[in-house]
């Protein structure tokens, strides 16, 4: 094996909200192949990471750059990121009422394949597709046929953004607090799902609050988010390390180093 | 501000004074002198009401200023070829269609397919000279010419326009198409297209009336439908209005419903300058319900009024008002929603719903329900909702690869689509389908999407 391509690399990266600096400096390598987790307390800008990858327009960039597959991902608009193959999935999906589940997936995949020169899928390709991801998440077929996310449970939501990624087939994934809420069959359905997509070609960024999705989705690497900047990066079991201890102990330490 | 128009001065309402008394004579001549009595109340009427301002509570939101300092022309007839109708077509529709060119019907372009036994479907005036009897006990018995101005124009210029009539336990599986077409000429035009539908009971038909302009220039339509619905019979009504961006169009849709029928009433507003459009039906009979659902989009300086009367006149009956507008540039619409529980009506249940979008700062909607009830025993709900295109949906869609244009016009389409979603009949909601995602900014993308 020779070295791994860098997927994704952040450097010393800003951004605020509403005038307030919610990143402040992040650092991150992500090389193809690996799934690195972040974790971190409430507030130390884990979803806003999540959310600038993706191009949400409201946070602004102050600072730093984003190479995705060493092209400027901070200039691409959100469309663009996607065709490129980055995947959000969303904490909040949004409930989208007389926009069919399956008419969106077909729209979207065909963006995607029209933007990378690939033929369209027909109607016949298509459903197979979705038949064949279907079954990996266990997803029942209603949802398919219903306006996106609206009247869905948490656990529905959560389970139709993975089986958009499923279908999607990203080569950057981002995971957006995919765990929260889910009682745990359907965390192990969320998680199957996800490990099931891990590959070499592909690499994969787990935000969450909690270790406990990690005991599934076994991360290469673990960074730890506080106050917009990683303070501590290690091995998978630095979340359990952070499981024992809480965030206190780590918080305390980066404010230590934030003085000197 | 355009000032405000009075009563006294109207150039439009002198205009019709003089075409009445020069057209008058030459409609007393053809065998229609029987209806003499009706139009001259009506102009008379029409003479002492005059045209209502923004005084009048029914026309707070509309001011007619444009409308009424314009001197409207009797319209005359003109020819048209069929090849110039094309476009207006209702495709996959084997229907009857009976066209009217300025007001005048068309038989030449007309196409009158096999209908079952009994049906008619054709010209009013032909009835108006030869069968009067099939319309002396509805004809302007329900619409109310004596307190409503456009109704009394439209009842004294009373000509021509659609008659349908359903005998007792016949079903007409196919749509009648009526198409109400204009060619503008270079002064304003008027013409007052009157339908008049009659159901007999435990029947079923749908009427789809079409308001289309040939060519740009001012024009006034003014038309009037009744609907006479049989005992138990069920009559689904379309109105489309894609006249041109200079047209002043009222039309009002008075229904008088019969024990136990069902009416379903469909508006799509796309077109015309200043849009009045009123509904009114009468639930006159136990068990009756009418479904009133309503599209309107509006763009640039287009003003679009909506304006409902249901009135509950009797017990057990149900209604149903759904209405949605998308308004852009700097259009204004209207949603003027009553609903009216007589004395007798006890267990009503009537729901009223009003939803909008504005895509522009300048896009303006008044929405106003209006409930009077003066029974006790009634069910009687209203909401209504003015929003913007919900920016987080944009984001969601566009994080999925589709383009900021193919998102937003998803997400109109899929607002509109709910209206479009009740039509039950597939070849006019494919039409309107087609038509709304024409209208929709880069519509046009979400052909190769679906």
């Amino acid at each position: 094996m020779g070295e791994k391509d860098t997927m994704l690399e952040i450097k010393n990266l800003h951004a605020k909200i509403n005038g307030r600096e919610i990143l402040k400096g992040l650092d991150l390598t992500i090389r193809t192949g690996e799934v690195h987790s972040i974790m971190g307390p409430n507030g130390s800008g884990k979803s806003t990471l999540a959310q600038v990858l993706a191009g949400r327009e409201s946070y602004e960039v102050t600072a730093g750059e984003v190479l995705y597959r060493g092209k400027n991902l901070l200039e691409m608009s959100p469309e663009e990121r996607a065709c490129e193959g980055v995947f959000l999935a969303f904490q909040y999906p949004v409930e989208i009422p007389g926009v069919n589940n399956t008419y969106f997936l077909k729209a979207a995949v065909n963006a995607v394949r029209k933007y990378r020169g690939q033929e369209e899928l027909d109607a016949m390709d298509f459903l197979a597709l979705m038949r064949s991801k279907m079954k990996l998440l266990d997803m029942d077929e209603g949802l398919l046929n219903r306006s996106v996310n609206e009247g869905f449970s948490g656990g529905e939501k959560k389970r139709n953004e993975i089986f958009h990624m499923a279908v999607l087939q990203p080569a950057l994934a981002i995971l957006d607090e995919t765990d929260s809420g889910l009682d745990i069959d359907a965390m192990k359905i969320v998680a199957n799902g996800v490990n099931a997509l891990r590959s070499p070609d592909r690499a994969m960024l787990v935000v969450t609050h909690y270790q406990r999705l990690l005991n599934y989705i076994v991360p290469d690497f673990v960074h730890v988010l506080v106050d917009g900047r990683i303070v501590r990066s290690g091995g998978k079991d630095l979340a359990l390390e952070l499981e024992a201890q809480g965030y206190a102990g780590i918080e305390g330490e980066a404010a230590q180093l934030a003085k000197v | 501000m355009t000032e405000t128009a009075t009563r006294n001065d109207s150039k439009a309402l002198d205009g019709f004074l003089q075409s009445f008394t020069s057209l008058e004579p030459t409609w007393s001549k053809n065998g229609q002198a029987w209806l003499q009595p009706i139009r001259r109340a009506a102009i008379a009427r029409l003479k002492a009401i005059g045209f209502p301002t923004v005084h009048d509570e029914d026309w707070r939101f509309t001011n007619l200023s444009p409308f009424v300092t314009t001197a409207f022309q009797p319209a005359a007839a003109a020819s048209v070829d069929a090849a110039s109708l094309t476009p207006w077509a209702l495709d996959g529709c084997n229907c009857t269609r009976l066209v009217f060119v300025n007001g005048r019907f068309a038989l030449g372009l007309s196409t009158l397919s096999a209908l079952p036994a009994g049906v008619r479907a054709g010209s009013l005036a032909q009835t108006l000279t030869g069968d009067r009897a099939a319309l002396e006990s509805h004809l302007a018995r329900h619409e109310d010419f004596q307190n409503e101005a456009f109704s009394a124009l439209n009842t004294a210029f009373l000509t021509d326009g659609a008659f349908v009539s359903v005998p007792r336990g016949t079903v007409v599986e196919t749509p009648i198409h009526v198409l109400y077409v204009t060619v503008p000429e270079s002064a304003a035009i008027a013409t007052h297209p009157r339908t008049l539908v009659v159901t007999g009971e435990d029947s079923q038909v749908s009427v789809v009336e079409d308001f289309v302009s040939l060519g740009d220039g001012a024009h006034l339509s003014n038309a009037v439908t009744e609907l006479v619905v049989g005992a138990g019979s069920v009559v689904g009504h379309y109105l489309i209005q894609r006249e041109n961006r200079q047209a002043f169009h009222v039309s009002t849709l008075r229904g008088q419903q019969a024990r136990g029928s069902s009416l379903t009433s469909h508006t799509v507003l796309l077109g015309g300058a200043l849009t009045r459009r009123n509904i009114h039906p009468v639930l006159a009979g136990e068990g009756g319900e009418c479904l009133i659902n309503g599209l309107f989009m509006g763009n640039d300086r287009q003003h679009m009024d909506n304006y409902m009367k249901v009135e509950h006149a009797s017990p057990r009956c149900e209604s149903r008002q759904v209405y949605k507008g998308i308004l852009d540039g700097q259009s204004h619409g209207v949603f003027h929603g009553r609903i009216i529980v007589h004395k007798d009506a006890q267990k009503t249940d009537a729901k009223q719903t009003n939803m909008n979008l504005l895509l522009s700062e300048d896009a303006q909607i008044d929405t106003k329900p209006q409930l009077e009830i003066y029974a006790d025993d009634v069910k009687c709900t209203h909401g209504a909702t003015v929003g913007q295109i919900d920016e987080e949906a944009i984001f969601y869609l566009r994080s999925r690869g589709l383009s900021d244009a193919s998102a937003r016009a998803l997400l109109l389409c899929a607002f509109a689509g709910d209206m479009l979603q009740r039509m039950k009949i597939e070849p006019v909601r494919r039409h309107l389908e087609r038509l709304v995602t024409q209208w929709v900014p880069q519509g046009n993308l979400l052909e190769g999407l679906r």
